[in-house]
């Protein structure tokens, strides 16, 4: 009898850390539900299907930003300049679907321009952390510097709107079904394909432990650069899904939100200092500093305080996800 | 050539003189400031630089922190600064209202703000393991909400004539009472670090964490005051920063959180930590401001200004410890 108690303790903490290790989002998963239904209770309309494809129409630039942090954060590198590709990317399109005409033909030309604009910042990003290698966290600060400037030389006032076809595209529906659900589907079809190439689990190995990596033949700088590039991929969708929710340019309208694509990352269970981690956890932190938000609203938190209260619940999530996330992996 | 390769290095080899981070940016600042005076003659006149190096000593208080948690190692950062700056900016603007009578009270009050945060900030760190990106990333978005709810309720305070004239005024030889400030915290920083046994320790600590505790030294205690204290510094940048601008207005501080950053590496401290100290980011604060006040001298546009700007920290960067190459 008391053998068997003793067995059983050791077996369930296992089971557990099993858990933990094969999803490193379990802690955020929990907070995300406790937060749907304290949401829920607050505000019932707010949990309904309205109320959550309003949240995931606003809160998709950030789910794509988070989880465009976190290829980069799987190696063990950070970009700070994931605001700023966005602000260029956001700037770029809108430039250039004005300078087409805005028809569907310009707005498809817009979106493919966006592409290479991200892709191409993400791999100056790339090339100057992983082939100079330079600090990352102060060389994709100056990379910042220079991406707003050119998004300011793009566009220097906010204001220039969005084509019509684009923005009605995005806020709206096909088949009575919100276009961003469509979005979202195709967007974890496109998670779940990158979850099964080489180049997740390269980063992941070169995150873990570089020198290793290096040694067991792994080209390291080409993978850190394609990190980095598959990046600024990502934070050209959130740059479009921004426009979309926006409907115009702005060329500071993401530096704001780097940041917050960190804290979404860490409050995804991804380990900051690499080789562990998930993008499903990043796309659940996202969600989290969205209901966090809408939240403090709902309760009725009064205006000037929204803010103070938000920060120390984010603060106190990012803390209670690291906390519970190490005390289940010990 | 192969007796050249044979002779051990000379202790005095111009090359890494040449190469040492402080020796570069005093390099770089003398170019800069020729260069900025041949495009806008006037503009290393003595006025002038004195005006650079009170901009400087700002951001170099602020780096003082800065530093010392970077010099702690383990990957310790504090992005919280430019919120306690904004924050000590606008307690010591509502402390003083305009009265040199409340200076004291606002510098204590602006201090235990600092060292409140930084407390916090160290716990998180040490006592709950919380990364210091992530610990310091969240003290930030703590703050920033604190400071909508203060301002909502108080007005914006006003600079005591006093403080003004201690940051703007000659005060002693012809040079203001914050760069005498800046020295002093230079020479403290120089003592700390170089001469006490905290210096040794952070020194420690820095590059074998885990030798510095099996050694029985205190790691936790003094990665907590390494915390405090760069939320103190922070604290008296603020007030400064308050007796530059006259009164303080949103988020004045977020403008030294990276840079602040910036100066540390380019003064010779990489982020990795254990090595380095605080008298080449005195040059690099006064490097990075040279630089910041060339770009708004010549005539372009706040776009290219910025691609510049950002352009030549990526250059100056090459010259300071990039990492090393991978080798099997």
């Amino acid at each position: 009898m008391t053998t068997d108690l003793v067995a059983a303790q050791p077996a369930r903490g296992n089971a557990l850390k099993r858990a933990v290790e094969r999803f490193p989002f379990l802690p955020a998963l929990i907070i995300l539900v406790v937060l749907l239904v304290l949401n829920g209770l607050y505000q019932p309309r707010s949990v309904s299907f309205i109320g959550l494809t309003g949240l995931i129409k606003t809160y998709l630039a950030l789910m794509l930003l988070a989880i465009a942090q976190t290829y980069v954060v799987y190696a063990g590198d950070i970009d700070l300049s994931a605001g700023a590709i966005v602000s260029l990317v956001n700037v770029a399109i809108i430039t250039a679907m004005d300078a087409l005409g805005g028809g569907t033909g310009a707005v498809l030309a817009g979106l493919g321009i966006g592409l290479l604009v991200g892709l191409a910042c993400g791999i100056v990003n790339g090339i100057v952390v992983a082939t100079l290698r330079l600090q990352a966290i102060v060389a994709t600060f100056a990379t910042s510097i220079f991406f707003t400037g050119l998004a300011l030389y793009v566009m220097p006032v906010a204001g220039t709107p969005a084509p019509t076809a684009f923005w009605r595209t995005y806020g709206g529906r096909i088949l009575d079904i919100p276009f961003v659900l469509y979005a979202v589907i195709v967007l974890a079809v496109l998670l779940l394909v990158l979850a099964r190439t080489k180049l997740a689990l390269r980063l992941l190995s070169v995150g873990d432990d570089q020198q290793a990596a290096f040694q067991s033949g792994l080209p390291v700088t080409r993978i850190r650069l394609q990190g980095y590039a598959l990046c600024g991929l990502f934070a050209a969708l959130a740059a479009f899904c921004i426009t979309g929710d926006t409907a115009s340019g702005d060329p500071l309208v993401g530096g704001k939100m780097t940041l917050n694509s960190v804290a979404a990352v860490v409050l995804g269970g991804t380990a900051l200092a690499g080789g562990f981690g998930t993008v499903t956890g990043s796309v659940i932190g996202a969600l989290i500093i969205g209901l966090i938000g809408s939240l403090v609203f709902f309760v009725g938190t009064p205006s000037e305080w929204q803010n103070l209260v938000q920060g120390v619940a984010i603060l106190l999530a990012l803390m209670a996800g690291i906390l519970v996330g190490r005390r289940a992996s010990r | 050539m192969s007796t050249m390769d044979q002779t051990p290095r000379s202790r005095f080899s111009v090359i890494d003189i040449v190469k040492t981070p402080l020796v570069v940016a005093v390099a770089l600042i003398v170019f800069l400031l020729f260069l900025g005076e041949y495009l806008s003659p006037g503009f290393a006149s003595g006025q002038q630089i004195l005006r650079l190096l009170i901009v400087a000593a700002l951001m170099g208080i602020v780096a003082a922190g800065q530093n010392l948690v970077i010099l702690g190692g383990r990957e310790g950062i504090d992005l919280s600064v430019g919120g306690v700056v904004s924050l000590a900016a606008i307690i010591a603007g509502n402390l003083m209202a305009g009265e040199n009578s409340g200076i004291v009270l606002a510098i204590v009050g602006c201090l235990a703000a600092g060292a409140l945060v930084g407390l916090i900030n160290g716990i998180g760190v040490t006592l709950l393991r919380i990364p210091p990106l992530v610990m310091t990333l969240g003290m930030l978005g703590v703050l920033q909400g604190l400071l909508v709810v203060i301002r909502n309720g108080i007005p914006s305070g006003r600079a005591a004539p006093g403080l003004s004239q201690f940051v703007t005024q000659p005060f002693l030889l012809g040079l203001p009472g914050i760069i005498w400030l800046w020295i002093v915290i230079g020479i403290c920083m120089a003592f700390l670090l170089g001469r006490t046994m905290i210096g040794y320790r952070i020194y420690a600590i820095g590059s074998n964490e885990q030798a510095a505790f099996m050694a029985g030294m205190p790691v936790k205690t003094t990665r907590i005051l390494l915390f405090v204290l760069s939320g103190m510094f922070a604290a008296v940048a603020g007030i400064c920063l308050l007796g530059y601008s006259g009164s303080s207005f949103a988020n004045v501080g977020e403008q030294y959180m990276l840079p602040s950053i910036i100066a540390v590496v380019f003064g010779g401290t990489p982020l990795s930590g254990g090595k380095g100290g605080y008298t080449g980011t005195m040059a690099g604060a006064i490097l990075l401001t040279v630089l910041q006040s060339i770009l708004t001298t010549i005539n372009i546009d706040e776009s290219g200004r910025q691609m510049v700007f950002g352009a030549t920290l990526l250059l100056l960067m090459l010259f300071y410890g990039r990492g090393k190459a991978l080798r099997a």
